[in-house]
């Protein structure tokens, strides 16, 4: 479904008057909406997303979750235009088993996430609209987050947001996770507990200021024990 | 990544079988003549061509592909015009010169997507081989992919040719890399900052001259110090995507760089000491993150010598500017003691 909102940059409002005429170009592209959080800590990582899936003014689904399994140590969330999600998940599967057929194991995370950033440069000129974040375990088990851009610049990091709500999050990430421009504040490490807690919270608040993040979250808890996924409510509206 | 390609593994038809990923997701009929072309381009040619492939949207109104009798890649012919509905990061400030104790590469580690700041810790600086430095400016992910390109290629060269080459020979290899880019809007700026180790060729005669035994090697050349000698020492080349190679003693690039500049230009000279040259470098890059708003966050700082880069911790320029602010607030309540006293009398 083509709105007119798809042509212009997304998430900003058309200014309704009349400027003469103008012509408008088939835009590849469309921006699906979501958000993606990936946290790390000592020996987890938690890879959370919101599941609507919405296109300008319309809600597709209520329950389209941007998290997707790639290993038994790795997820990734990817969120944007979910058409170029779906291919390069696709893409990335198939990498994986050819990588596991012909060297006889898995790919680590941070293999993966070298594979991604060549994969998305190879799309340079044409780029996958997808904002990637990969959340698992390193070869040592300590918990690793990898943040991708569009087309393919990584960097290791311990947190991060990524989608339509991430410029909102990341802030507040920043502030809880990396103590960052707090004084005299003790440097707590993060338990799973009170990571996950903290994901809870800050999806909320994301639901509360953003339309284009709610309905639900999905949340994967990775550990050496395996996978563990939950998923909460969120406002509706 | 080059190891594999020094085994030959790429060539067999049972690799092409395996790995045909990076062509299957292409379904434009257009760039499938183009990878067939690009295989035989690896056989014929190792050392050629880009050893990264690169899928070209095709357009329903363009040109027939007929016409492109160059077998090497040029995506300037086709003039990119699907809009990017997202902004990329770009900013910095990055800078390298030459003194008598080396080269110094310095930079921010700020990277900004429009106007927000994507990540605040990034490496613009990477370490290519033991005595090579990239300081790197421009589009992030370009930056990125495109060191690790130049790693790969001065990898197989040393694999291949039992020997490093040299960073003027590195300097041209990227910018023959870039050139079928130039027209695209692939931006890249890098700074090669390192120190070569031995003496080019065209310098075996000069050698022999000055060596009592037949049979010595380079290395007891590089030990004794030759100053005048073009090929060996500290370096410092700037190579840029629209195919700039500049070699010079004092670089900076990026947006902050006109302020940085002005720093360096007022206290840089060749007898600087280590900690001078340090603390002057530092300086440029703080200088330059206070006054643009794309730079900032922290300072990176590599030192090159001939026994190799060492690199300074990485420095928060938080405390820096309380600092800064404090020590103005003194100097402008000082003025104010001063100036009332006059008027006292």
């Amino acid at each position: 479904m083509l709105s007119s909102q798809s042509y212009q940059d997304p998430g900003k409002m058309k200014d309704y008057h009349y400027s003469g005429p103008v012509e408008h170009r088939f835009s590849p592209y469309s921006f699906n909406g979501g958000t993606v959080l990936a946290v790390a800590g000592e020996d987890f990582a938690i890879v959370a997303s919101d599941t609507r899936l919405s296109e300008g003014y319309s809600i597709h689904s209520r329950d389209s979750p941007k998290c997707y399994k790639l290993t038994d140590t790795t997820v990734i969330g990817c969120s944007g235009f979910h058409g170029d999600c779906l291919t390069l998940t696709k893409i990335i599967d198939a990498r994986l088993k050819m990588y596991k057929h012909s060297n006889n194991k898995t790919m680590t995370s941070n293999a993966i996430a070298a594979m991604l950033s060549t994969i998305l440069y190879g799309r340079r000129f044409f780029p996958y609209y997808v904002y990637n974040i990969i959340g698992g375990l390193d070869e040592h088990g300590k918990g690793a987050v990898y943040s991708f851009d569009p087309v393919g610049s990584y960097q290791r990091d311990t947190y991060k947001a990524g989608g339509s709500a991430s410029a909102m999050l990341q802030p507040l990430l920043d502030n809880q996770i990396g103590f960052k421009n707090m004084e005299g504040v003790q440097h707590v490490p993060l338990t799973q507990e009170r990571a996950v807690q903290l994901v809870k919270d800050v999806f909320i608040s994301a639901a509360e200021r953003d339309v284009y993040t709610g309905d639900a979250l999905r949340l994967c808890i990775i550990t050496k024990e395996g996978i563990n996924e939950q998923t909460v409510p969120l406002r509706k509206d | 990544m080059a190891l594999e390609d020094i085994c030959g593994f790429q060539d067999t038809p049972l690799h092409r079988k395996c790995f045909p990923a990076s062509h299957f997701e292409d379904t434009a009929t257009s760039f499938d003549c183009y990878s067939a072309e690009f295989r035989g381009l690896k056989k014929s040619g190792r050392d050629s061509g880009i050893p990264l492939q690169f899928f070209i949207p095709s357009l329903p109104n363009s040109a027939p592909f007929n016409h492109r009798s160059t077998s090497h890649f040029s995506p300037s012919k086709h003039s990119v015009t699907v809009r990017r509905p997202f902004p990329l990061s770009h900013g910095t400030t990055t800078l390298g010169f030459i003194f008598q104790g080396g080269v110094i590469a310095a930079a921010d580690t700020r990277a900004s997507a429009g106007g927000l700041v994507a990540c605040p810790a990034v490496h613009k600086i990477t370490p290519i081989h033991s005595h090579l430095v990239v300081t790197s400016s421009g589009s992030g992910a370009d930056c990125m992919l495109w060191e690790r390109i130049l790693a790969r290629e001065i990898r197989l060269y040393q694999l291949r040719h039992r020997r490093c080459l040299s960073i003027c020979g590195t300097a041209k290899l990227l910018s023959f890399m870039l050139h079928p880019f130039k027209g695209t809007d692939v931006c890249v700026a890098l700074t090669l900052c390192g120190w070569d180790k031995e003496a080019g060729n065209t310098d075996s005669s000069f050698i022999t001259d000055n060596s009592s035994s037949a049979g010595f090697s380079s290395q007891d050349v590089s030990a004794m110090a030759y100053p005048s000698s073009p090929n060996r020492g500290p370096k410092l080349i700037y190579v840029c995507s629209d195919g700039a190679r500049l070699q010079g003693d004092v670089f900076s690039v990026g947006s902050g760089s006109p302020y940085a500049y002005g720093v360096l230009d007022g206290r840089l000279r060749w007898n600087l000491s280590k900690e001078e040259a340090v603390s002057l470098a530092r300086e440029a890059v703080f200088r330059a993150t206070h006054r643009d708003a794309y730079s900032g966050n922290n300072v990176d700082l590599f030192h090159i010598t001939a026994q190799g880069w060492s690199r300074r911790k990485r420095e928060e320029l938080k405390e820096e500017y309380y600092r800064d602010m404090e020590r103005r607030t003194k100097t402008v309540g000082e003025r104010k003691r001063v100036t009332v006293l006059d008027a006292l009398g």
